[in-house]
């Protein structure tokens, strides 16, 4: 339980307009882990987050932020919090240095124009202390968003859809962050439409689609126990049809005649690739190269979406 | 007490006003010196006396009323109405503040511009009409009253509203008629009497009257009943604004 910086018990909202958004949600964050929320439009995945941080009321459960519940001891839990909004939601007319020392202190916390600077410099925003929002592009003020979610050193940092629309230079930097923050030990959820970012940077998945969570799951093992893998067998000759000794294995032969695909499950003891390996051999198929694809995150995603509509 | 976070909300909002120094503070210093210069100096020349005072001098406690409560109201509502618009309010509503702790730095920054700017006229006022001030604590009372009961009901627009226009409804098309109709330019005493019941039920009249009194000495209706009626709006205020945080009216879902 300790181990839990958030932990989301029965979880229920449901708007003023009849939308169900969450239902019964169960969800634990460890302390000090990169977590990716992953769903679709309308999942719920913001709902969540808004709970988490205070901004949506709770119909109908508990959220606990390192100790103390969002609602009742709301003080101490979003201390916690920092809060990096999908929309670009900031005061235009502001100077950076400014709304930085803003979201410091209205977060509690006493003036450090030193921990700011670093924040800054680290977002690549130093230069642009002095400069009005409104005259910084698009990706420029979604780096403000971060440094100001930063700005009161928080232990949980909620990353909504951080990376949509952002140039690739920002996206590094951002990883790069991200990356020290987690050496520090800060909890990072975040949610993303780019799929293959959770696959690279995320410690755990979850999957949440129509307000419930569909999975909650360490990466590697939700590749191994739901991702698939591809052999691809590049032929020396092409052949037209499959020969006799490999009849009893469901083989793709390509369009050319020159490749072979068998479909497995990965780490499964019964996914006759040596048979398959065997019998290729006794036809006497000469082979000219072997491949091997493993599924991304995103099939996986899209089959376990598709499969709870 | 977040006292950071009050300290926060309170210097961000001065800052706002100072980032447009035209409009925030030389457009409401000098609109009100056009009224001196036009009614105080020009035609208030030819006026009488009221009560023993200058026409000059009567309409100061006035006009300083007429523009702190438009100005309260009009700056507060924007202060708030702002960060909702543009969706920057999800950083104070997810910080570890009350909503007390809010109000206090929202209105208070409102409250403190219009108290500047209050200052800045009455020293303004001085180059064109001779006046003294006879209860000064009870003017800086009656004062700080109207600001922050003003900077309140500002903060319940800003709130509340939905549009830009809707912002302007209120200060144009109630504060100000009901201020010009308050005994901002005459005392109510020079109306016919059917009048003078009438704009009795106008809640602008008890503050200009109180304020005035602070000046001279004289009031339409008694001090007392001035201080009731301000404490009186000041209390439903801020009864409306624990209820909108209570409710999460147009704040939360």
């Amino acid at each position: 339980m300790e181990n839990h910086i958030i932990d989301v018990r029965n979880l229920s909202k449901k708007y003023p307009s009849g939308f169900h958004a969450l239902k019964q949600v169960n969800l634990q964050i460890k302390r000090g882990e990169i977590f990716a929320l992953l769903g679709p439009n309308g999942a719920g995945k913001t709902t969540l987050i808004s709970i988490i941080c205070g901004l949506v009321n709770v119909d109908e459960g508990q959220v606990v932020v390192g100790g103390f519940d969002v609602v009742k001891q709301y003080r101490q839990a979003r201390k916690q919090i920092g809060l990096v909004p999908q929309e670009l939601a900031i005061d235009v007319f502001a100077f950076v240095w400014n709304t930085m020392v803003f979201s410091r202190g209205v977060f509690g916390k006493p003036r450090d124009d030193a921990y700011l600077e670093e924040i800054l410099k680290a977002l690549s925003l130093w230069d642009k202390r002095h400069a009005k929002i409104q005259f910084l592009s698009g990706g420029m003020k979604r780096r403000v968003l971060i440094a100001k979610a930063l700005a009161h050193e928080p232990e949980v940092l909620f990353l909504d859809e951080p990376t949509a629309g952002v140039d690739v230079e920002l996206r590094r930097d951002m990883w790069r962050l991200v990356e020290k923050l987690r050496q520090r030990g800060t909890t990072i959820i975040l949610t993303t439409h780019y799929i293959e970012e959770a696959e690279e940077i995320a410690d755990r998945i979850g999957i949440i689609n129509h307000g419930e969570i569909l999975l909650v799951e360490n990466k590697q093992d939700l590749m191994k126990k739901l991702g698939r893998k591809q052999l691809i067998l590049q032929l020396q000759h092409p052949i037209t049809q499959l020969p006799d000794e490999l009849n009893g294995f469901v083989l793709q032969l390509g369009e050319n005649g020159k490749t072979l695909t068998y479909d497995y499950v990965d780490n499964q003891p019964t996914n006759h690739v040596t048979e398959v390996l065997a019998a290729i051999h006794r036809s006497g198929i000469e082979l000219s190269d072997v491949q091997t694809k493993q599924s991304t995150l995103e099939q996986i995603f899209v089959s376990l979406v598709e499969d709870s509509k | 007490m977040n006292w950071y976070a009050i300290k926060a909300i309170y210097l961000s909002e001065l800052h706002r006003s100072w980032r447009t120094p035209l409009q925030s503070i030389a457009s409401p210093v000098l609109s009100t010196s056009l009224y001196f210069i036009v009614f105080g100096s020009a035609i208030g020349s030819a006026m009488t006396e009221i009560g023993g005072v200058s026409y000059g001098a009567f309409i100061i406690p006035g006009l300083i009323m007429l523009m702190i409560l438009t100005e309260s109201t009009s700056n507060a509502s924007f202060g708030i109405y702002m960060p909702k618009w543009s969706g920057a309010i999800y950083e104070v509503l997810s910080a570890p503040v009350s909503a007390f702790e809010i109000v206090v730095g929202y209105v208070g920054a409102a409250a403190t511009k219009s108290i500047i700017l209050a200052m800045l006229i009455l020293l303004t006022a001085k180059l064109f009409v001779d006046y003294s001030i006879l209860h000064p604590l009870w003017m800086l009372l009656f004062l700080v009253l109207t600001c922050i009961t003003f900077s309140m009901l500002g903060f319940i627009l800003g709130v509340v509203a939905d549009g830009f226009e809707k912002l302007q409804v209120i200060p144009l098309m109630v504060v100000t008629p009901l201020a010009f109709l308050g005994g901002t330019f005459y005392s109510i005493s020079m109306l016919p009497e059917f009048w003078q019941k009438v704009t009795l039920f106008n809640p602008v009249v008890y503050l200009v009257s109180g304020f005035r009194w602070s000046f001279y000495g004289t009031a339409d209706v008694s001090m007392t009943l001035s201080l009731v009626m301000i404490s009186t709006f000041l209390i439903m205020f801020m009864v409306f604004i624990w209820w909108i945080f209570k409710t999460g009216y147009k704040v939360k879902v």
